[in-house]
C-alpha cells in the first residue's frame, strides 16, 4: 500500500488523450446505436486502428514478445477510455483476458509466444472461453473436456468478445489434467445470442472435437485463468469508472442546458445534491480502481483484497451513474435514440462480470478477516 | 556552524533541532520550557516566519522535524487539544494580524498554554453563518460586544476566541461584518455547557454581554469579517478528513473489531452490509491517499471538498450497523450522565455513544448539504438558486 501511485503519470494522460481523440473522432453516439442492430456489432476498423496503429491490444506485453512494455496500468487507462465511449472493440476479450491467461503461461513455448505476438500486434483478435460472469475466485472451468488425441468438445455459454474471436484460449481438462488450449475460430461453432450488452456482445462457444494446440498444463493452467479473471475484474473497474465519467458529465451537461419551471433544472438542489453525491462516488471509485491496476502491474500481494474492492464497489458507481443519467435526462433518456441506455447495458452487464458485487464481497470478508 | 547559517533542507533542520535537544534535554526539561525553546527556534511550524515560531522553509518539511522530536522522546504540544488554535485561529492571525498581536498570541497558542475557541455560529446563524446577529459598536477606541454564540468547542477551557460580528447592519449581509480576537476572561463573556444527544457536553453556548475589545484586536479591516472569516473556514474543512489512515482506521476498525470478538451475532445480510461498507470505507481512505499524492506533487484536484462528506456518510452508516449487529446490546447504553470531555473521540466509547456522536458529523464543520451544494456548483458548475439576500440589507432580511 506505502507504495501505491494513485495519480496518473505523464505518459498514461498522453495516452489517454491519444485514445480519446481516436474514439472521439470514431465512435460517436449515432453510429454505435446503428453499429448495435447491424450485422456487423464491432467495429473491426477502429479495432485494427486501437490495437495496431496505437498499440493498445500490446501495452502490457513485454517488448520481446512483440508488445509495448508498459504495465496493466495503461491497460486501465485505456479501459477507462472505453468505458466513456462503450466502445464496440473486443479489448476486454482480447487484450486483457486472453492475453493475461498467456502471459502466465511459459512465454519460451514457441505456441505461447507465437500466439501473443499475434494478438498484441492486433492481427488477431482472442478471446477466454469461459463465462464473462464467471467469478474471480471460481473453480476450474469444467465446461471443455480435452480427449486423449487432444480435441476439445463442450460448450462454453456467454463469452465476452466470442463473435470477435480469430482464436480462442480454451480452458479444459482431460486425461493429463487441467489445460489451457488454443483453437482457431473456424474449428468452433460460434452463435451470437441476443446480448443485453448491445456494445460488448456476448457468443456461445461450442467445441466438437475441435483441434486445439496446448498451451498449458496443470502446473500453469489454473493460474493462468484464475489470474485473468483476477486482471478483467480489477481492471473493468477501470472501465466502469469510465463510464460512469461519461454519465455524470453528460447529465451536468445536460441539466445546465435543460429550462423548466422558468430554470436550468440543474439550478434545482435537489437535482445538485444527488450529482454532487455521485461525484462523490467516482471520487472513491478513481481511487479503488486506481488502486487495483497498481497492485496488478505491481503483481503485489494486496492485489485480491483491491480487486475485491475495486468490484464491490465501481460496479455499483457505474449502474448508479447510469441510472442517473437516464433518470436525470428525463423522457430523452428513456428513448432508444439518446445514447444513455448503451451505458446503462454496458454497466449492468458488466456488474455481472466476473461476480456480481455482492459475491466479491464475500471474498474480501474471506479476506480481511470478517468471517461469515 | 551557527544556526543561522544552516540550510533549510532536511539536513539543515535536523541540525535544528539537535541544537534544541542538545540544550533542552528532553528527559529533564520542563515541558513548557522546552515547547518555548523549540518555538524560538523556529521549529514549531517551519512554514512560519522567522520570529514567530518558523524559518519561513517550505511547509512539507515540518514531518522532517516532527518525526526528530518524537524520535527523541521529546513533549509535544499535544495538538489535539489545541486543534482550533493551531488550524484555524493561527492561520488567520498570521494572514490578518498586527505584528504585536503575532507577537503576543501565537507562542502561547502553539505551545497550548492559551487555548483558543472559535466564536462563530449562532442561533440564528448555522449554514447561513453571515446572516450573524451578534453586534460590535465602536466605543472610543474600543468595541462593545453583545449577543449568543454557539457550538463552541473548549471555550470553558479558552483563554482567547476568535470572533465574527455584525458592524453594520444596514449594507447586505456579506459586508457589514467585522473579525476580532476576543479575551474570554474579559468581564461579559458567560460559557453555558451544551449538552449534546450523547449525554455529554462537548460544546458550549457563550453568551456576550457588554464585552469590550480593544480596536487593537481586530484582524482585517471593519466590514471585511467575511474574507477574513473564509481563512479560517479553509482551513477547517483543510483539518477534518485531511489525515491519512491505515486500513480500518477509524469507525470501520471499531465494526470490523466487534464482528471479529462476536461470532454469535453474525448473519449472512449483516455481513453483506458490512462488507459493503469496509470497501466503501476502503475506497475513501484511498482517495484521501490519493489527495494527498496530488498536493505532494502540486496538483491539488477538486476531490477535499468530498472526503468530509464521505467521511460523515461512511462513519454514520457504520456506526448504524454496529448497533443492529450487537443486537441486545444495542439495547443498552454506557452513560447519560452530563460530562464536559476535554478531547471529542468519535470511534470512543462504547457502540451506542459512536452513533449518536457520529449524527453530528455531518452537521458540524459545514453541513452535508452545504457540501453537497459547494461541489455542485464549484465542481460540477451547476448554477446556484437564486438568491433573495445578496442585495438586501442584513436588517432587512426576513427571520
Amino acid at each position: 500500500m506505502t507504495n501505491a501511485d494513485l495519480l496518473y503519470s505523464d505518459v498514461e494522460t498522453d495516452l489517454r488523450a491519444s485514445v480519446r481523440d481516436l474514439l472521439t473522432d470514431r465512435c460517436e453516439p449515432a453510429s454505435l446505436l446503428a453499429r448495435a442492430e447491424s450485422d456487423e456489432p464491432y467495429d473491426r476498423a477502429l479495432w485494427q486502428t486501437l490495437a495496431g496503429e496505437l498499440g493498445a491490444a500490446g501495452l502490457a506485453v513485454p517488448e520481446e514478445l512483440g508488445g509495448q512494455g508498459a504495465s496493466l496500468r495503461e491497460v486501465a487507462l485505456v479501459l477507462e477510455e472505453l468505458g466513456r465511449s462503450v466502445a464496440p472493440v473486443p479489448f476486454l476479450g482480447s487484450a486483457v483476458l486472453a492475453t493475461s491467461a498467456l502471459l502466465s503461461c511459459d512465454t519460451a513455448s514457441t505456441e505461447v509466444s507465437d500466439l501473443l505476438r499475434r494478438l498484441a500486434s492486433g492481427e488477431a483478435t482472442g478471446a477466454l472461453a469461459v463465462p464473462l460472469s464467471t467469478m474471480t475466485d471460481a473453480a476450474f472451468p469444467g465446461d471443455v473436456t480435452a480427449a486423449a488425441d487432444g480435441t476439445l468438445s463442450g460448450t462454453v455459454r456467454s463469452v465476452a468478445d466470442g463473435t470477435a474471436a480469430d482464436v480462442f484460449v480454451v480452458p479444459a481438462t482431460g486425461p493429463g489434467g487441467h489445460g489451457l488450449y488454443a483453437v482457431d475460430a473456424a474449428a468452433a461453432d460460434v452463435s451470437a445470442p441476443v446480448s443485453f450488452d448491445l456494445t460488448r456482445p456476448i457468443a456461445d462457444v461450442t467445441f466438437q472435437g475441435a483441434a486445439a494446440t496446448r498451451l498449458a498444463g496443470p502446473d500453469h493452467a489454473p493460474a493462468a485463468v484464475s489470474g485473468a479473471l483476477r486482471t478483467g475484474a480489477g481492471l473493468l473497474a477501470s472501465e466502469q469508472l469510465g463510464l460512469a465519467q461519461w454519465c455524470l458529465d453528460e447529465t451536468v451537461e445536460y441539466l445546465k442546458g435543460r429550462y423548466q419551471f422558468g430554470r436550468p433544472v440543474g439550478s434545482f438542489q435537489a437535482l445538485k445534491h444527488r450529482l454532487a453525491d455521485l461525484w462523490l462516488e467516482l471520487v472513491g471509485a478513481r481511487a479503488a480502481a486506481r488502486y487495483a491496476a497498481d497492485t496488478l502491474a505491481r503483481r503485489d500481494a494486496d492485489a485480491p483484497v483491491a480487486v475485491a474492492v475495486a468490484q464491490s464497489y465501481c460496479a455499483q458507481t457505474a449502474v448508479h451513474a447510469a441510472e442517473e443519467c437516464i433518470q436525470l435526462h428525463g423522457g430523452i433518456g428513456m428513448t432508444w435514440e439518446h445514447p444513455a441506455h448503451l451505458y446503462l447495458k454496458r454497466a449492468k452487464a458488466s456488474q455481472v462480470a466476473f461476480g456480481a458485487p455482492g459475491r466479491h464481497r464475500a471474498v474480501l470478508g474471506d479476506l480481511v478477516d470478517l468471517p461469515a | 556552524m551557527t544556526t543561522s547559517e544552516k540550510s533549510l533542507d532536511a539536513d539543515g533542520l535536523r541540525a535544528r533541532v539537535a541544537d534544541v535537544l542538545a540544550s533542552h534535554d528532553p528527559a529533564t526539561a520542563d515541558r513548557l520550557e522546552f515547547l518555548r525553546a523549540r518555538f524560538d527556534a523556529g521549529l514549531a511550524w517551519v512554514h512560519f516566519p522567522v520570529g514567530l515560531g518558523g524559518l519561513d522553509a517550505p511547509r512539507e518539511l515540518q514531518s522532517v522535524v516532527d518525526a526528530e522530536f518524537a524520535a527523541a522522546g521529546a513533549p509535544d504540544n499535544n495538538p489535539r487539544r489545541i486543534g482550533i488554535g493551531l488550524g484555524m485561529a493561527a492561520p488567520t492571525i498570521l494572514k490578518f494580524g498586527s505584528e504585536e498581536l503575532k507577537k503576543r498570541l501565537l507562542r502561547p497558542l502553539w505551545t497550548g498554554e492559551e487555548v483558543w475557541c472559535q466564536l462563530f455560529s449562532e442561533p440564528g446563524a448555522g449554514s447561513d453563518l453571515a446572516a450573524l446577529a451578534t453586534r460590535a459598536v465602536p466605543d472610543g477606541g474600543d468595541w462593545i460586544v453583545n449577543g449568543q454564540k454557539v457550538w463552541t468547542s473548549s471555550a470553558h477551557t479558552a483563554q482567547w476566541a476568535i470572533l465574527v460580528t455584525r458592524t453594520d447592519p444596514d449594507v447586505p449581509k456579506h459586508r457589514g461584518m467585522t473579525y476580532f480576537v476576543l479575551d474570554m476572561t474579559q468581564p461579559g463573556v458567560e460559557v453555558r455547557p451544551l449538552r449534546q444527544i450523547t449525554g455529554e457536553a462537548e460544546f458550549n453556548e457563550v453568551f456576550l454581554t457588554d464585552v469590550r475589545i480593544p480596536d487593537a484586536q481586530r484582524l482585517g479591516e471593519v466590514g471585511a469579517g467575511w474574507q477574513v472569516a473564509q481563512t479560517t473556514l479553509m482551513n477547517e474543512r483543510v483539518a477534518i478528513g485531511g489525515n491519512a489512515q491505515p486500513r480500518e482506521g477509524g469507525m470501520v476498525g471499531k465494526v470490523a473489531e466487534t464482528w471479529r470478538e462476536r461470532p454469535e451475532l453474525r448473519t449472512p445480510e449483516l455481513r453483506d452490509r458490512l462488507l459493503a461498507l469496509w470497501a466503501e470505507a476502503e475506497a475513501f481512505r484511498l482517495a484521501g491517499s490519493r489527495l494527498r499524492q496530488q498536493l505532494a506533487v502540486g496538483q491539488p484536484g477538486p476531490e477535499g471538498s468530498g472526503m468530509k462528506l464521505a467521511f460523515a456518510t461512511v462513519a454514520q452508516k457504520l456506526a448504524s450497523l454496529e448497533l443492529e449487529i450487537l443486537d441486545e446490546d444495542a439495547l443498552r447504553y454506557d452513560d447519560w450522565s452530563m460530562r464536559r470531555p476535554e478531547l471529542v473521540d468519535f470511534t470512543g466509547r462504547e457502540a451506542g455513544y459512536r452513533y449518536l456522536r457520529s449524527k453530528g458529523n455531518s452537521i458540524e464543520g459545514g453541513t452535508s448539504e452545504v457540501l453537497r451544494n459547494i461541489i455542485a456548483e464549484r465542481v460540477l458548475g451547476l448554477p446556484s438558486e437564486p438568491r433573495t439576500d445578496k442585495d438586501v440589507a442584513w436588517k432587512d432580511l426576513p427571520r
